[in-house]
């Protein structure tokens, strides 16, 4: 290409080039390192009892804790230790001896159980709102003589997936329960609300500013929807717990005060921005020609607009409202301040709902470094990172294309 | 433009009012919830704001008191994010643009993982911040430089480590901006420096980014401003609910954000932090829409320009 270029290359070249190229393989490398580390924190959940439950278990917590002792129980406890790590020592997988009570407790084993439940039970209490099951349950006192008992009660050990699928979500109680159905209800209802409210409001706003609006109106309103997209969510969060939350209690006289709907609304209005922008895009995107065509057929502006130009935009406006709903569940400071954030098993919207989102958001910050529970919100948080990329995944591969060949015309 | 709306039918042009009608109640739906958001914060804020709640520290459990070290917390939060992540993001965009091979593997899918990655939720931007940066790589300094994986100085929440966070979240916002900004430099202007005899580094130096300068300060203070109101990301990596106005890199610090949180979700007397949580928000709103400001003045400089 340039044969001088060999000679010409001074030592401060070489090195700006050789920064660049080590900065960029930097990056890009904690860019996959994102990929890895969201998973291996969730797979402490599959692997991590039978690590831990080698070490010599029931001996360091009659230690930490000797008022409680029970030869007994502790027996009991041993044994079942030994049943697991003789069930992992096979190498099988198998969940059902990873996952008994005993081997959720060894997790706990590391740290001291007292201080673990009180910080647990006082994270419980800073949670948020009106309602929240898991305070009396929690309390250390009853926690600490539960520990040792916890074996002994009837609750069969159950698989992974039955308890991740149960209806109750109790993380800090005497025997947690990780059931997600209230989680998975309150992320879908609260995410419906969201896009049925922020999607047709965004495309209707997007062809009105693409084919009604004056010129100068337009120059108001993509400005001021470019500035709603610059919100800080915690902001929106706020306004929806103290304004919007109010109004609607005033309206529709709900028993609860935040519920499903104001953290719908919320959730919608993070919504509109991102579905206005990509689909005035899209919209703007499809050929004059089409238009002109329309037109000269002698169909009127609003017939042009809505029978010709938005079909032709669709793929566009459909990437748009994934994008949107990618984004609905995914929020998590408006969930997290105007849903309730009650994990209940309820599909009315006017009771409370907490997302998945919501729910490291809450529990995050007080969770025991690498126990279950830890385990499991990071299973969450994989889950909404899987989702997610999918949904852009799609619209990156399937409706790009899609509209590069409609508009093509191949 | 030339219609014909006189050759319809009445009630084909009763829907084609409705139609105009409700698209346009759309778009003043939302200019009004702009507005109301807006004029809520303002009016409810200005009324609180006074010096001294810029300028002191909260007491009385947030309650009494001001933002100072929310304010100062939240500045060093957005520099130290900026100078970890705008320069690492335009290197890789550069990288990516100008001298990674553009139809290979490699170089797809990087470019694919970032466009995907910026529409991940910030909450796993956070899960990725305990688990890497605070567990993994704080746990793995103080090993190295305190032989004591427990030391609790770098392995500990803390200001490092949210900015990281955050750097890395804006990372992906950033080398889509930069690459954008370094696609609109014509293929001319790069071929014509080659023809000249200049090397690829100096055709990036004097002719590439003098002529993109402009787009990637846009991009990358969009991205900064995203960064600088997230909460999700940093909620358990480092903030505090109250400190005083002594900050280190290895400490937890205050955020306005998260300080807003705490005070509509958590306050013992909802009525009283009211004012407060106003006040708050109008400071909050005041430095992201700086940041927004100053991208889209830029940016209609640039379009004058061009």
């Amino acid at each position: 290409m340039n044969p001088f270029r060999a000679t010409s290359k001074h030592i401060g070249e070489h090195v700006a080039e050789w920064t660049i190229r080590i900065v960029a393989s930097f990056s890009i490398i904690v860019i996959f390192l994102i990929f890895v580390f969201v998973f291996r924190e969730a797979t402490s959940l599959f692997v991590a009892p039978a690590a831990k439950t080698e070490a010599p278990a029931p001996t360091a917590e009659a230690d930490l804790r000797p008022e409680v002792y029970n030869p007994d129980v502790m027996s009991l406890e041993e044994r079942m230790a030994a049943e697991t790590s003789a069930a992992t020592d096979q190498d099988v997988y198998n969940p059902d001896a990873e996952l008994t009570p005993a081997a959720s407790e060894a997790d706990q084993e590391v740290y001291n159980p007292d201080a673990v439940l009180s910080e647990t039970s006082a994270a419980a209490d800073e949670g948020q709102d009106v309602y929240n099951p898991d305070v009396e349950l929690g309390t250390p006192a009853q926690a600490a003589s539960t520990q040792v008992e916890a074996p002994t009660a009837e609750e069969a050990p159950k698989s992974l997936w039955d308890r991740l699928t149960g209806t109750v979500w109790q993380p800090v109680s005497e025997i947690p329960k990780y059931g997600m159905v209230p989680l998975l209800i309150g992320t879908a209802k609260t995410t419906i609300v969201a896009i049925l409210l922020g999607a047709p409001l965004g495309i209707l706003a997007a062809l009105y500013t693409a084919f009604f609006a004056p010129r100068r109106l337009r120059n108001i309103v993509k400005p001021a929807i470019e500035l709603l997209a610059g919100f800080p969510s915690v902001v929106i969060g706020f306004f929806c717990l103290s304004i919007i939350a109010s109004y609607l209690q005033d309206i529709l006289g709900t028993t609860f005060r935040l519920n499903a709907i104001v953290g719908g609304i919320g959730l919608s209005i993070t919504v509109i921005p991102l579905v206005f922008s990509i689909a005035e895009e899209a919209l703007s995107a499809v050929p004059r020609s089409l238009r002109e065509a329309s037109l000269a057929l002698g169909s009127t502006e609003w017939q042009t607009a809505y029978r010709v130009m938005l079909p032709a935009a669709a793929p566009g406006v459909f990437a748009a409202v994934l994008l949107g709903v990618g984004r609905a569940f995914g929020e998590t400071m408006i969930a997290l301040m105007a849903t309730g954030n009650a994990p209940l098993p309820s599909w009315s919207i006017l009771e409370p709902a907490r997302t998945f989102a919501a729910t490291i958001g809450s529990e995050m910050g007080e969770v025991v470094w690498g126990s279950e529970h830890y385990g499991i919100l990071f299973l969450i948080g994989s889950m909404l990172f899987v989702f997610s990329f999918g949904l852009n995944a799609i619209t990156e591969l399937y409706v790009k294309q899609r509209l590069i060949k409609r508009f093509q015309g191949k | 433009m030339i219609t014909f709306q006189g050759h319809l039918a009445p009630h084909k042009r009763i829907i084609g009012f409705f139609a105009v009608l409700v698209a346009a109640f759309a778009a003043v739906a939302i200019i009004g919830l702009l507005v109301s958001m807006l004029g809520t914060f303002t009016i409810g804020g200005l009324q609180h704001l006074t010096w001294s709640f810029l300028t002191e520290a909260p007491r009385n459990s947030n309650m009494e008191g001001g933002i100072f070290p929310a304010i100062i917390g939240t500045a060093l939060l957005v520099l130290i994010m900026t100078i970890l992540g705008v320069p690492v993001g335009t290197a890789t965009a550069i990288y990516l643009n100008e001298y990674a091979k553009q139809s290979s593997v490699f170089a797809r899918s990087v470019r694919f993982a970032v466009n995907t990655l910026a529409g991940v939720p910030s909450i796993v931007f956070g899960l990725f911040g305990v688990g890497f940066f605070v567990q993994f790589l704080g746990k793995g300094l103080d090993g190295a430089v305190y032989g004591d994986a427990n030391a609790k100085v770098f392995g500990e929440e803390s200001l490092l480590w949210c900015s990281a966070t955050l750097a890395v979240l804006t990372l992906p916002v950033v080398i889509v901006a930069v690459e954008e900004a370094l696609r609109a430099v014509p293929r001319e202007l790069r071929e014509a420096s080659l023809a000249l005899g200049a090397t690829r580094w100096q055709t990036i130096r004097r002719v590439v980014l003098p002529n993109s300068l402009t787009g990637i300060l846009t991009g990358s203070i969009l991205a900064v401003g995203r960064g600088a109101g997230e909460v999700a990301a940093i909620l358990f990596v480092g903030v505090a609910y109250s400190m005083g106005s002594d900050l280190g890199l290895t400490e937890k610090f205050m955020h306005l954000g998260y300080h807003l949180y705490v005070l509509a979700t958590q306050s013992p007397d909802v009525e009283k932090a009211l004012p407060l949580q106003y006040a708050t928000t109008l400071v909050l709103l005041a430095l992201t829409f700086l940041l927004n400001f100053t991208a889209i003045y830029i940016r209609s400089q640039l379009r004058r320009k061009t």
